[in-house]
Parts: C-alpha cells; structure tokens; sequence
C-alpha cells in the first residue's frame, strides 16, 4: 500500500531543507557558493526566537491586513468588470482599451504612482497589491462568462427570467469555476507584490522586516522572512482553493483536484445553504 | 388553458441568408404538432423562434392571435440535453421557474415534489445532473418545463440523444403526461416513426419551409404502426425529407 500523501509531502519538505543543511554546514562551494548561507538550523533558532516577539507577529498582521484588503478588492472589482465586460459591448470598448494598457504595467512599477496619489504608505501597499491581483481576476472572469453555455441562458431566459437573473441564476455560477482559477492565481501574485512593495516603501510588514534584516547583515533573519512569506502565501493561497473548491463541487470529480486538503467526505451538504442563497 | 401558435409568412436566420422562409404554420390549442426535417433543416430555429428566442426576420407569429414578443413563461423549452443548471440539485432545477417568477417559497415545495414524482424520479431529490442518467436527465427537464403550468410545451429533439429503450419510455411518459395536461406541444425530431406515434399532426421542414402538413391517423399507439394508412404515411414522409433540399448530408438518421 502507498503511504499516506501527507506523510510523503512532510517527507519530500523536510528533505529539502536537510540538503540545505548539508550544503551549507559543509560550506559547498560549487560554481554556487553555500558558504555565505545560514544553515537550517540556524534559520530553525532564529525563527522560534523570533516567534517569540511581539515584533514578529505585528508584522504578520501587517502583511495579512494588507493583503487581505487588496485581495477582497481586487476579487470585488475584478469579478464586477469581467462580468461588465464580456456581457456588455459598450463597456468593452469603453473600458476594454483602458484596461489592457494598464495591464502589462507590473505592479510594482505603479510604486511612484501610489506614492503620489496616497497620503499614506499604507494605502499606496493595498493599491498595489490590488493592482496586482486584479488582472488575473479580470481576465479569469471575463473568459468564464464568455464560455458559459448559451443553453443555460436561453433556458432562465423562456422561463421568463430577465437580464439580473440571468446573471444571478446563470453568468455568476456558471462562470465560478474559472473565477476561482483567476483568484487562485490572483492571491499568488498578491503576494509577490504586497512583499515588494513593503520592502520598497513600507513600515514594518514581512517584507519590510525582511529587507531591513538584510540591511544589517542578519542572514538568518532574511531567511525568516522568506520562510514566513513562503508559509502564509502557502496557506492563504489553500484556503482560496478550498473556498473554491467547496463552491464548484458540482464540477464532474476529475476537475476538482487531490491537494493535501480534508477533501469533504460529502461534498452537496456543504454547499447546500450557499446554493440556496445564490438561487433566491 | 393551451395556447395557440400561428405563423404567416415567416422568415427566420440571419438577414441576408433566412433558413427558413414564408412558413406558415398554426398550431391548435392543445394538439401535439410534430416537426421532422433534415439536420440544418431549420427545425430548431422554427422551435427557437416559437419560443421567443429568436426574432423573425418577416412575417408573423402569433400566440393566441396576439404578437408574440420575446420569451415568456407560459412557452416552456425542453433542450435536447445539457440545457439543465448543473450545480443546482434535481430539486432545485425542477424549482427555477418558480423562483424565477417569484413565487413564494412555501408555495413551491407542492409542484415541485408533485413533478418529480410524475417523472418518476422521487427520491432523487438532492442529486446533481452530472449524476443521473441521460434519461433521468430529460425526466428532470421534463418536470421542470411542467412545473409552472406552462400552456404550451416546445421540445428540441428532446430524446434524440437517448438509447432506443429509454426513447420508448420517455415518449410514454410524455404522452401520460399530456393526456392530463392537454397543453399546445410542438415536437421536433429527425426521427419519423417519433413524430407519427407523437404527434396529432406531422409538420414536414423541407427547401427552407413547411412543405407539407400531415394529420396522422392512429397517433399514439405503437401498435398502428402495422396499420396500412400509418405505413403509407410513414413511407410518405421518408420521400418527402429524402426530396426535400438537404443542405447538410443526412448522417445515420433512422
């Protein structure tokens, strides 16, 4: 029998970070260099030294207030002009050309922008964070709704049902499956950004408290920071999928994917208040 | 209260290349009209725009005498599949056309248990579409066309992707179910011996229209089919859609 996949999954983690320890105990010097490095275990004693600190946990909030903030944004507005966007001619042209230029910019070039347009660091973060998130949200969205089976609509449609429920009844839970994708993607560029922009311009947060670490030549505290970003982007990036996943359990099993997750046992009862709601 | 459906001199497609032109077509309150022709016939836009989902290019459509604009509840539409909501239970399929025309919820539960056990599917409640059966599927779409007392019912080869046991058992449960209800029934199929055990009358789609109407004699019983009237009707029809302009080479049709 194979073993449980959450055992080979702590496996497969801890293995990697023994080969780090290796590398760098031994001080390997390949064409890459380990000597520099912390081992693990010395990132091991500065993390539990740290999550000791008030400091530490501060940050922590920061970033996830941050965070948290942009993304609900980014998913609100993000969800809101997709929908508008590929069920609405005119506000494709209108907002269609607009949209498409800003999104190649990334985001974390908008950091001048938000510091001119923001009283306060503070907003400036969430901004771009949103920023970020809001395009794979967009574009997810916009290519969901679009691909909704005509049928499904045609049907509320003869049934007597007009533009809002249609888009109640049919566009929302029928596009769900790919709004999850784009806000899956969404919170991992989240991310990224909300990390860089606290490290450019921000007050305190894991990605300020990361760079400054660096700063000061403490390396063990860099890998603290990458650590704990490595972590929370890990768990909140679950937790969407497991949202999402709960949510589209209605999708035939082979799309839904294996994760490491408590898949529910019985999926229907979970969703049930949730359908209901939606169908009012 | 069934309705009644009347065409003159419709036209229907796209402007500048209409698939159907000058039909003219009236279908009684109450009487079951089937519609056979080739694929690309134009069978489905006929049905579409009966249902109010596709604006004709000329002509008129009439319901009851009076202008008919746009989709409305009282025409249900029964697609050939897939035309249920598949994250909402059987239940909650079965219940969309009252919750569309907001009735209230305690008032729904009644219909909705009564349609479901009339398709035979009681029991059956609280699963999704993608588990049941292609049969138990249409039954769903059946009891959700019935649910909200429609006056008339417009079905889009609604068996057509079924194997031949279940396709005999949903074309009885559907003559059962019209027994009772008696409402207006436009019934379109690529299959002849269908349209004649079905339909009161067969409507036969051919060169971009009606070409020919046909009042069956002995409809509804399997066992007529042996009857010389029904044999050389059939064999009237399968001429007439072999004649007919065939813009889609015809395909392991029956």
């Amino acid at each position: 029998m194979r073993p449980p996949r959450r055992l080979v999954r702590a496996a497969a983690l801890l293995a990697s970070a023994g080969l780090w320890q290796l590398l760098t105990s031994q001080h390997v010097r390949l064409w890459v260099r380990f000597d520099h490095l912390p081992t693990a275990v010395e990132v091991w004693r500065a993390f539990t030294a740290r999550l000791g600190t008030a400091e530490y946990w501060q940050d922590l909030a920061d970033s996830l207030r941050r965070i948290g903030g942009g993304f609900l944004l980014a998913a609100v507005l993000g969800v809101a002009l997709g929908v508008l966007t590929a069920r609405s001619r005119w506000a494709a042209d209108l907002l269609g050309p607009v949209l498409e230029v800003v999104r190649p910019v990334p985001a974390i070039a908008l950091v001048p922008v938000a510091i001119m347009l923001f009283p306060e660091n503070e907003q400036g973060i969430v901004f771009i964070t949103c920023t970020a998130a809001f395009f794979p949200v967009l574009v997810a969205t916009r290519h969901a709704v679009r691909a909704v089976p005509p049928l499904w609509e045609e049907a509320v449609r003869t049934m007597g049902g007009g533009r809002a429920r249609v888009l109640w009844s049919v566009v929302l839970p029928g596009a769900l499956p790919g709004v999850v994708g784009g806000l899956s993607v969404g919170i991992g560029v989240a991310w990224i950004c909300v990390i860089s922009a606290e490290m450019v311009s921000g007050q305190f947060g894991v990605g300020y408290r990361t760079w400054s670490a660096y700063t000061v030549l403490d390396y063990p505290g860099v890998f603290v920071g990458m650590a704990t970003i490595g972590v929370l982007g890990w768990a909140t990036s679950g937790t969407v999928e497991l949202i999402g996943r709960r949510l589209t359990a209605w999708l035939p099993p082979a799309a839904a994917g294996r994760s490491a997750a408590p898949a529910p046992v019985r999926p229907a009862p979970a969703v049930r208040p949730a359908r209901q709601e939606a169908g009012v | 209260m069934s309705l009644r459906l009347t065409a003159r001199g419709l036209c229907l497609g796209h402007p500048g290349h209409p698939v159907l032109d000058g039909v003219d077509l009236d279908v009684a309150p109450g009487e079951v009209l089937t519609v056979v022709g080739v694929s690309g016939g134009g069978k489905s836009t006929l049905l579409r725009a009966l249902a109010g989902l596709l604006p004709p290019l000329g002509g008129e459509l009439l319901a009851d005498g009076r202008p008919l604009r746009g989709p409305g509840a009282e025409r249900a539409l029964v697609f050939q599949e897939d035309g249920l909501l598949p994250w909402r239970t059987v239940r909650r399929n079965v219940e969309l056309p009252l919750a569309v025309r907001r009735t209230p919820r305690a008032e729904r539960s009644g219909p909705v248990a009564d349609w479901i056990g009339r398709v035979g599917l009681a029991g059956l409640e609280r699963r999704l579409p993608r588990e049941l059966s292609g049969g138990q599927r249409q039954r769903v779409q059946l009891a959700r066309a019935l649910v909200g007392a429609p006056r008339a019912v417009l079905m889009d080869e609604p068996f057509g992707a079924l194997d031949a046991q279940t396709r005999a058992a949903m074309q009885q449960l559907l003559l059962s179910v019209w027994e009772k209800e008696r409402c207006t029934v436009v019934f379109v199929t690529h299959d002849v011996d269908e349209a004649l055990l079905l339909g009161d009358r067969v409507a036969v789609l051919g060169g971009g229209t009606v070409a020919a109407v046909h009042a069956v004699p002995y409809s509804r019983d399997p066992a007529a089919r042996s009857e010389p009237a029904v044999a050389a009707l059939r064999e009237l029809l399968l001429a007439q859609l072999s004649g007919a302009g065939r813009p889609v080479p015809e395909e392991g049709s029956p």
